[in-house]
């Protein structure tokens, strides 16, 4: 039985005052099994995150259905969500108490009682020990993130969701936060993430979906995914402009310019281009793809009819 | 990570959690949420009792400062119970905190006995201040205890029931003041907790009639008494068929997720 299954699910919002209608998903399929850690790409305005507020009852999709270890989020909606822990991509806290306060009222909405002992591995291995009785105003914002991240495994769920959880976070935050994910994960929990960072993406999830206008345009192993694109990667360090015959093909960040080069021959044509053209490329080096080209590729592919 | 170890499923549990932090939410900010309302009825007492206690005299012997006591104690007890479940509610939405509760197995049911709880509990809490405080002020007989608590209860678990639904339909602050000031507050105010509606014109007296804010306070009034503008079985009867409809109202919404789930 699958973790999570999501069964040609569309979602449709309708405005108020004009009759217009947008289409957030299309018959989104695919099934998450138990023990997986699971990416959900895609860009802004994708789907993801009304795709997961389906799956967490926060939002009623328009056909379709999604089952939590078989029970229907909709008919069977108290044992799905005993089964999930969602961590939201907003961050919200109710500013009336403290950490642990929180952390206990949330447990009890579960029926989990006598918690006390898991909360505190929680705040533990989240680093909120000191924490513990802040008041949730006191808190800055990546400790705020890592409470989120506790109230929603305080009922300890075999499904974790976690939507852009590392957004705006610092450094030491998504170290704590990923070990921690990872463990649970190598218990067994099944792990559903989605997020901006594509190396963290690429360094934690073994299957990934793709989300292009609220369909799925790409869904396999990671490794598969990376394995497709059979490309390699030019990258070097420029100043000057680059030459109008390789900008069209090539992905600049800041200084770093990235140019697909799929052969030897293709390496030796772009440093021609470049010598031809007088520029000096720096720190020049070829690596393999990563998920960031093969998210590029499939996203700047043909557009998707709704 | 190992499967907990006191789990209690179903409704009570998490609804008494619920009603925990309800209340605790509210007890968190007392003196705003309980002191104030207690001083704002204690004012009313002065001022109407010092210009009218002299004037006035209400079914015959009862002072005009013992008649105005029991109506303030119940407008205290209606206006804080609204005030409890819609403004929890409203603000759970507007600052987005409300997700804890959607993503939880609480059924409708739960989310309407907690509320409604926690608002029947901050209306008596204020209610028995604001007795407890003008008590001091006038004498008062207690002629029928049952019907005090019957309409106290009764009262505080419709105005809960009706800010639970004021905060599911507003969207933003505002619109739960209008309902407040413009509905709530106007309501109170004509029901009689000033005066006896009898001493009203009769087009009045009917008008006064159609309000069931007058029935609660009438109904509760007559606890202390044992008189009344109406008879408390009257009360009962439309402050009853009144909660069951707000009731039912509030139940469907929350079962279907009105303004809450998308």
């Amino acid at each position: 039985m699958a973790a999570i299954s999501f069964q040609q699910v569309s979602k449709t919002y309708r405005s108020k005052s004009a009759h217009n209608e947008v289409r957030a998903l299309s018959e989104v399929s695919m099934d998450i099994e138990p023990g997986e850690f699971f990416g959900l790409l895609g860009p802004n305005g994708a789907g993801k995150t009304t795709l997961i507020s389906i799956l967490a009852g926060l939002s009623q999709a328009t056909s379709g259905r999604v089952l939590v270890h078989g029970h229907d989020v909709v008919t069977d909606y108290a044992a799905a969500r005993r089964s999930l822990g969602i961590v939201p991509q907003e961050l919200v806290f109710d500013p009336f108490f403290t950490v642990r306060e929180a952390l206990v009222i949330q447990s009890g909405y579960f029926g989990v009682r006598g918690n006390d002992a898991w909360i505190d591995e929680l705040l533990h291995h989240l680093g909120l020990t000191d924490k513990a009785n802040a008041n949730m105003r006191q808190l800055s914002g990546g400790m705020k993130r890592r409470v989120l991240v506790a109230q929603a495994l305080v009922h300890r769920p075999p499904v974790i969701v976690l939507d852009e959880p590392t957004a705006g976070v610092d450094v030491e935050l998504r170290q704590t936060l990923w070990h921690f994910i990872a463990r649970l994960n190598k218990e067994g929990h099944t792990v559903l993430l989605t997020t901006h960072y594509l190396e963290e993406a690429e360094a934690l999830c073994n299957r990934i979906a793709m989300l292009k206008q609220g369909r799925v345009v790409a869904l396999d192993r990671t490794s598969a995914l990376l394995a497709g694109t059979a490309s390699t990667m030019l990258r070097f360090k420029m100043d000057a402009p680059l030459p109008a015959s390789l900008a069209a093909q090539s992905r600049v960040t800041g200084r770093i310019v990235q140019i697909k080069a799929h052969d030897a021959h293709e390496v030796e044509t772009v440093l021609g281009v470049l010598r031809a053209a007088g520029c000096q490329p720096e720190d020049l080096e070829i690596g393999r793809a990563d998920l960031e080209d093969v998210f590029l590729d499939i996203m700047n592919g043909p557009e998707v009819k709704a | 990570m190992s499967a907990p170890e006191h789990v209690t499923p179903g409704l009570l549990s998490g609804t008494r959690t619920l009603l925990y932090k309800e209340v605790l939410r509210f007890w968190k900010v007392s003196f705003q949420t309980v002191a104030a309302p207690v001083l704002t009825a204690v004012l009313y007492l002065l001022i109407f009792g010092h210009a009218l206690e002299d004037h006035v005299k209400v079914y015959g012997t009862v002072s005009y400062t013992a008649f105005l006591i029991p109506g303030l104690v119940m407008m205290s007890v209606l206006q804080n119970a609204f005030a409890n479940s819609s403004s929890s509610l409203i603000q759970s939405k507007i600052t987005g905190n409300l997700v804890f509760l959607l993503v939880t197995p609480l059924s409708h049911w739960a989310w309407f006995l907690a509320y409604v709880g926690a608002a029947i509990v901050r209306g008596l809490a204020v209610g028995l201040g604001v007795l407890l405080v003008t008590l001091w002020f006038a004498p008062l007989t207690v002629a029928q205890p049952l019907w005090i608590l019957v309409f106290a209860i009764a009262g505080a678990a419709l105005m809960g029931a009706l800010g639970l639904v004021a905060g599911l339909w507003a969207e933003k602050f505002d619109q739960i003041a209008a309902f407040q000031n413009f509905i709530v507050m106007p309501m109170t105010f004509l029901s009689g907790v000033f005066y006896s509606v009898h001493s009203l014109p009769p087009l009045w007296l009917k008008v006064s009639h159609l309000n069931p804010f007058f029935y609660m306070i009438d109904g509760f009034r007559h606890g202390f008494f044992g008189v009344s503008d109406v008879s408390p079985w009257t009360s009962l009867a439309v402050v009853g068929g009144s909660l069951a409809v707000v009731c039912g109202l509030c139940l469907h919404l929350l079962r279907i997720g009105y303004k809450i789930r998308h």
